[in-house]
């Protein structure tokens, strides 16, 4: 039983990260129409980030979950200011394929000058240690992670959904033209949202880096199963893209201990399944 | 919204003697390379890729669909081939066969289930799907996992053309592409083919005029694969081995950069462009991963200025259809 618990809470922390990964690429898409195939190497930046604060300006990690994602999604705010916002009114296609470009030079640059191998990240010193809940060990970082996570969604859910900020969003989504109309700037909206969901995903990599080591393609191999993700969740709906996100990490994490060979490929298989079974995604409209 | 492709120019007697004559003009400069000095291998290495650039472009640049998994037919063929080839001992030409039935069955399988989503989720699909063969071709016995199917015998085609000598296999290999290259430039230019630009155009009006979409898109789809999946099973006989790197998503991504800097939806702007990144491979690759580097700013200076791609900006220019 041990063990099935332990495999359930680091399919909980993978859930996280599919959360916040899912989150910040169906918020981009609602606003720029765009499919950040970059955001697995803004999530390694995140990472890396957090490790040159920590070994370079001696900052800990608790500044590094703030800084990172802001330094990453100004990052971000320059890209989408110097070349997204110049795909506006083109095919979708083109975005995903700018984005892709962007992911490769990025994780080239980092992979030339760290290789491929991890670099380690020590659990700050207030997460150490763990704590016995009973019925299994819990190790208070792990713990502090799928907390956290799913606080920073909420938050995001509540940021979109429930205030006049997100109002604007979700109506700029609909019709920017009128918006404009109203004197929304919306081209500067736009930039905000890319930083916004960059930023979610800069912090899922600063929350990843005690965990699964600091490498340069820690986001390649991610971002295709959180791709997944978003196909069997669908993008139009904010709480849609958290709920999937924990539940299919959840499920990882039982294949895990029923069935390790399938672990890689479960969340894959549950894609085609519900392609087939219904092919909007479990919670998105006609695309 | 904006397409894909510049498609001002129509298909008109005009254009296909145009397309005909540069079609000569390749296969006689691509005929000749044994004479040249140049290294055989380098070129039938770039006619592999060439093809299957090919058939991908039949499917963006006709049917307005991105396959972000195309590596997966290639993989796939080239495995299946290798294992025919290698474990079973079949002649060179019933190898290739099964490399292409085994691509044949994939991209029925592929294609229906990705056929159901549109536009960007339909690439994700594709992604996802070559993944998730990634990892069973990884843990696969037959496959030899890391190691890949090494040392493949390349026999003789047919009992006559001994493979094993380079000349003759770069013909085989020449004769294969420009039969792939024909046949699709024959897709392209049929009814079906006009159906197909029809669609990428305006779907719903082709809906309304009572096409079967769907039934257009799947069929394009398996057209595609099965000869994507032919270009892996040559493929086998240049590189002598199958690996996991024709399975894995950076191969899809190489793929369409090609197709992206030759031309989308020209006919001969993906073999331009497989030509181009596999010469810079070769003659970059003391450079490491400065490689990835450049590959993905080509990407974005593609993306960014210059979507038409060589032969698009050139067929722009002279108004020709190429």
């Amino acid at each position: 039983m041990q063990a099935l618990y332990a495999q359930l809470l680091v399919g909980l922390i993978n859930g996280s990260f599919y959360a916040l990964l899912s989150l910040g690429l169906a918020v981009i898409f609602g606003m720029l129409n765009i499919i950040n195939f970059a955001h697995g190497a803004v999530y390694m930046m995140g990472a890396f980030v957090a490790y040159f604060l920590l070994n370079l300006g001696g900052i800990n990690y608790w500044w590094a979950l703030l800084l990172a994602p802001i330094i990453v999604g100004i990052f971000g705010m320059i890209l989408e200011r110097t070349m997204l916002q110049w795909l506006t009114g083109l095919d979708h296609l083109y975005g995903l394929l700018l984005t892709f470009g962007i992911a490769l030079i990025v994780q080239g640059v980092f992979q030339n000058y760290f290789g491929s191998s991890g670099l380690p990240y020590a659990i700050p010193d207030q997460l150490k240690g763990g704590m016995n809940l009973g019925f299994m060990f819990l190790p208070i970082y792990r713990g502090w992670v799928v907390v956290f996570s799913l606080v920073v969604c909420i938050a995001t859910w509540f940021l979109i959904e429930k205030t006049r900020l997100g109002a604007y969003l979700r109506a700029a989504t609909e019709n920017p033209t009128l918006v404009r109309a109203f004197g929304v700037n919306v081209p500067r909206m736009i930039t905000l949202t890319y930083g916004l969901g960059v930023g979610l995903a800069a912090l899922a990599g600063v929350l990843s880096a005690p965990i699964n080591q600091v490498r340069p393609l820690m986001g390649a191999d991610l971002i295709i199963v959180v791709f997944a993700v978003v196909v069997i969740g669908g993008m139009g709906s904010i709480m849609g893209s958290i709920i999937t996100g924990f539940a299919l990490g959840v499920i990882e994490g039982l294949t895990k201990y029923f069935y390790p060979e399938a672990s890689n490929t479960v969340v894959f298989v549950l894609m085609v399944l519900v392609l087939l079974v219904k092919p909007t995604g479990l919670t998105g409209r006609a695309a | 919204m904006t397409t894909l492709t510049d498609d001002t120019l129509r298909a008109t007697p005009r254009a296909m003697r145009d397309e005909m004559i540069v079609f000569v003009v390749m296969a006689l400069l691509l005929a000749s390379v044994p004479f040249t000095g140049v290294y055989p291998f380098f070129v039938m290495q770039a006619l592999c890729f060439a093809l299957l650039a090919c058939a991908f472009n039949l499917l963006i640049g006709y049917g307005g669909l991105l396959s972000f998994g195309h590596a997966m037919f290639l993989g796939t063929a080239g495995y299946c081939s290798a294992h025919a080839l290698k474990v079973w001992a079949l002649p060179p030409e019933l190898g290739i066969l099964v490399g292409i039935a085994a691509a044949f069955v994939l991209s029925l399988i592929t294609g229906f289930i990705s056929i159901r989503r549109q536009g960007i989720y339909f690439s994700m699909i594709t992604l996802a799907l070559s993944q998730l063969l990634y990892f069973i071709y990884l843990q696969a016995p037959f496959t030899h996992g890391e190691d890949g199917i090494q040392g493949i015998p390349q026999g003789r085609m047919f009992g006559i053309f001994d493979l094993s000598k380079p000349t003759v296999l770069y013909y085989v290999v020449l004769v294969g592409f420009l039969a792939g290259f024909l046949l699709i430039f024959r897709i392209i230019n049929s009814p079906f083919g006009e159906v197909l630009k029809a669609i990428r155009e305006n779907e719903p009006r082709a809906i309304s005029l009572g096409y079967r979409t769907d039934q257009y898109k799947f069929l394009a789809f398996v057209l595609s694969g099965t000869l994507a999946g032919f270009a892996g099973a040559l493929k086998v006989f240049v590189a002598q081995n199958a690996s996991l790197t024709d399975v894995h998503w950076s191969m899809s991504g190489e793929v369409v950069l090609m197709t992206l800097v030759g031309g989308l939806g020209t006919i001969f702007g993906p073999v331009v462009g497989a030509f181009v990144i596999i010469a810079m491979q070769q003659y970059l690759a003391g450079f490491g991963q400065w490689v990835t580097v450049i590959q993905g700013s080509i990407f974005v200076i593609c993306v960014l200025t210059f979507r038409r791609g060589v032969i698009g900006e050139i067929a722009h220019y002279f108004r020709r259809s190429l």
